[in-house]
């Protein structure tokens, strides 16, 4: 078989150039044979023998359509140029190539599983695309960004170094911005016994302080019985899922869930966010040997969702004005949230305008998958293989994209930007505090 | 040698496909038992649900998105699969040796059936030749693979016509037969075995796990 031509403009990245440097090829054997034979079985086997080399994935995924059909982002050749070599070599292989596996399988997919739906057969590619993450992960072949994430989480048990202090200081802050909108509004910290345990993702105290004092506010206005955690095990976020370091990940969701068995609550509403749902609901359960989660895990777009359906949030003013919405891979396509999320947008929005194609067809980011947290070295062709979806958004003339994700909420924030889109990105949680009722009773 | 292709490798092509075909589904199965996941995210209701839509031609939207390749290759499996089994010269060779027989299809309508499947190869081919992403992922095997696919319907469609050599044509096609029937199992013409359980298990994490659909 010929190999891929390949044209990328070189990019430095110091923790996979050291890697290349180290790695020897008994290193590289050893834990590929390892990988497949340990734990992977049937569902890689049979992939493999079944890929009838039909080339139809192609048309799923963005990063080839937005390349102008650049056949090395195609989501078979992606497969070709890391497990077939992988498996005809039997792990012998050197590590200039696991260097590439990793550009492949960390960098250039969102494992957002839209080929394992344009395959016939449901070649589940993304979750190839994973093995190879976790062969590379395992050799210490990271893109360096991520792998910082994935020492965050391993060290703090949160993804930003937060520090506990920090943490605390931060949801006091925010309780009282709440309160500027809703003066009886709290943010219960430790409440044992709670309903709800409300959990988000690192970057949200670090970045995005704002969207916990929305949080305490809408939880006030819906009158939920919630809580927070005072410790570790606040982050619902993984981003070692995406690196391939399950052990951490596992660490990571354990903590999550024990933290609200602590606090005896019924249920887990997190914040939007696509990737953290997918670890807390899925990878992590089924990695761990539970296949559910202990304690139900509620999205965002969910909760919302009831809370507007019943009545206990009302829409005073709707939001003015065409806006349009990225459809999170990890929760429509993955979740099956889709209608729920287009419910709620035309709840709050005067005229929502649909992407196309939409729903669990609507194409990822780009910046989902770990591929933004590969950082600044990896952004340029991040950017440019969102093509697709930016003339997408374009075509909306919307002003604002709603993203229910914070992954895509920054992803979306550098299209915009490089595709000079002019529109605003925005959490639907920010939408929601500008259109809610607040009651009289509730007024200062 | 019509004796030698008639009785013998007859007999072993089928044993060899059949027996091979269980034991690759059978290691198959062991090996997905392997796994944590595959086994208890199994759904019957999901499972039917996506071979409903990927079985049925245009029931859903990548199929609707590419016509041609759709009826191109709907026609193609078809025929390839119901020709042989309905073949009026197949059915006789099965009533001489065993004494069954069932209903077969008219001698012009399995010609034209044939002449379908041969057209669907050369498409196939052909895609396989200009396409730049299937191109890339082509070797040897892929070409060996129509090759095998298409020579019992070339060689079967030269004996029916009786050109050439009838006799010679006719033990060629026998063997080409055989030879198809014994790759099944252990090619990549097994995504005949591995179709119902790759959609199967697809269509029960994407609708019984994750709460979406597959299509
Ligand atoms: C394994 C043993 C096989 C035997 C003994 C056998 C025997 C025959 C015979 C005797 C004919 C009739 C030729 C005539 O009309 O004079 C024939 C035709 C044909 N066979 Fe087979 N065959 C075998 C396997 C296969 C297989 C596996 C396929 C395809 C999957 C196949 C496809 C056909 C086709 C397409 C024709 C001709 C149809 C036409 O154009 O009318 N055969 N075969
Ligand atoms: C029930 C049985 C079968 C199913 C469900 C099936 C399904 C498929 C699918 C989904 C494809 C991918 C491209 C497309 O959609 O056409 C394909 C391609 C193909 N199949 Fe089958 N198949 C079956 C049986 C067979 C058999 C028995 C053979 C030959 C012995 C065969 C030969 C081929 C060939 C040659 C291709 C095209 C490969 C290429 O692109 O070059 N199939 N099949
Ligand atoms: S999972 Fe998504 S990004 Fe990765 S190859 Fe498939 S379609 Fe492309
Ligand atoms: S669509 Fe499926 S069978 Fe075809 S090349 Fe892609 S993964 Fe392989
Ligand atoms: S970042 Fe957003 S759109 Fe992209 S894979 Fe995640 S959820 Fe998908």
């Amino acid at each position: 078989m010929r190999p891929t031509i390949v044209k990328r403009e070189p990019v430095v990245d110091d923790a996979m150039d050291r890697a290349e440097a180290k790695l020897t090829p008994q290193q590289i054997e050893k834990v590929i044979n390892e990988v497949i034979d340990k734990e992977t079985g049937g569902r890689l086997w049979t992939y493999i023998n079944t890929c009838i080399h039909c080339g139809l994935c192609s048309e799923a995924c963005h990063w080839f359509l937005s390349n102008d059909r650049d056949v090395s982002f195609a989501p078979v050749t992606k497969v070709k140029d890391t497990l077939w070599v992988m498996l005809k070599n039997k792990g012998a292989v050197d590590a200039a190539f696991i260097k590439r596996c990793s550009q492949i399988a960390h960098t250039e997919c969102n494992v957002c599983r839209r080929c394992g739906m344009y395959c016939p057969f449901g070649i589940d590619i993304a979750y190839m695309m994973l093995v190879v993450r976790r062969i590379c992960a395992k050799l210490e072949m990271v893109p360096l960004y991520l792998q910082d994430t994935v020492h965050s989480h391993a060290a703090t048990m949160n993804q930003m170094w937060v520090k506990p202090d920090e943490w605390i200081d931060t949801l006091q802050w925010q309780e009282e911005e709440g309160q500027g909108y809703v003066p009886s509004a709290r943010l219960p910290l430790e409440k044992e016994g709670a309903e709800i345990m409300y959990s988000v993702i690192g970057p949200e105290p670090k970045f995005l302080a704002q969207l916990l004092g929305n949080i305490t506010v809408i939880m006030k206005v819906a009158g939920c019985d919630w809580t927070m955690p005072a410790t570790a095990g606040w982050d619902n976020s993984n981003m070692a899922m995406y690196s391939g370091d399950f052990e951490v990940m596992a660490r990571v969701e354990r903590l999550h869930y024990e933290t609200a068995q602590r606090l005896k609550v019924k249920k887990i509403v997190m914040g939007e966010c696509g990737h953290a749902f997918r670890g807390a609901e899925y990878d992590g359960p089924t990695w761990i040997g539970w296949m559910r989660p202990p304690i139900p895990l509620v999205h965002a777009i969910s909760f919302y969702y009831d809370l507007i359906k019943s009545g206990r949030i009302k829409i005073a003013k709707q939001i003015e004005g065409p806006v349009t919405v990225q459809y999170p891979c990890n929760v429509i396509r993955n979740a099956g949230l889709g209608s729920k999320l287009q419910y709620i947008m035309n709840a709050v929005c005067e005229n929502f305008v649909d992407l196309i194609p939409n729903d669990r067809h609507a194409y990822c980011c780009n910046a989902g998958g770990g591929t933004i947290n590969c950082g600044p070295p990896w952004k340029k062709i991040r950017v440019q293989s969102a093509r697709l979806q930016s003339e997408n958004f374009k075509r909306t003339g919307a002003h604002t994209i709603v993203t229910p994700c914070h992954n895509c909420h920054s992803g979306i924030e550098d299209v915009v930007d490089g595709y000079k889109l002019g529109m605003k990105v925005k959490f639907f949680s920010e939408l929601l505090i500008e259109a809610m009722e607040i009651p009289e009773h509730l007024k200062a | 040698m019509y004796e030698l292709v008639r009785g013998p490798l007859a007999w072993a092509a089928f044993i060899i496909f059949i027996a091979g075909s269980l034991y690759r589904i059978l290691y198959m199965l062991a090996g997905s038992k392997k796994e944590k996941v595959v086994f208890p995210h199994m759904s019957l209701k999901h499972s039917l649900a996506s071979l409903v839509h990927w079985v049925i031609p245009f029931n859903n939207q990548y199929m609707k998105q590419r016509p041609v390749f759709t009826a191109v290759s709907f026609a193609f499996h078809i025929c390839l699969i119901v020709t042989p089994i309905f073949l009026l010269a197949h059915i006789i060779l099965w009533d001489e040796s065993w004494n069954i027989s069932w209903w077969s299809l008219s001698e012009t309508i399995t010609d034209y059936m044939t002449i379908i499947v041969i057209a669907g190869c050369i498409f196939f081919l052909y895609r396989r030749l200009t396409d730049p992403v299937v191109k890339n992922v082509t070797d040897g095997s892929d070409y060996l693979l129509l090759a095998i696919t298409a020579l019992p319907f070339i060689t079967g469609f030269i004996a029916y016509h009786q050109w050439f050599d009838y006799k010679t044509m006719l033990i060629i096609h026998i063997l080409a037969g055989e030879i198809m029937l014994i790759a099944i199992p252990f090619t990549r013409l097994s995504h005949m075995l591995f179709f119902v359980f790759t959609r199967s298990y697809f269509g029960s994490e994407q609708g019984h796990v994750k709460h979406s659909k597959d299509w």
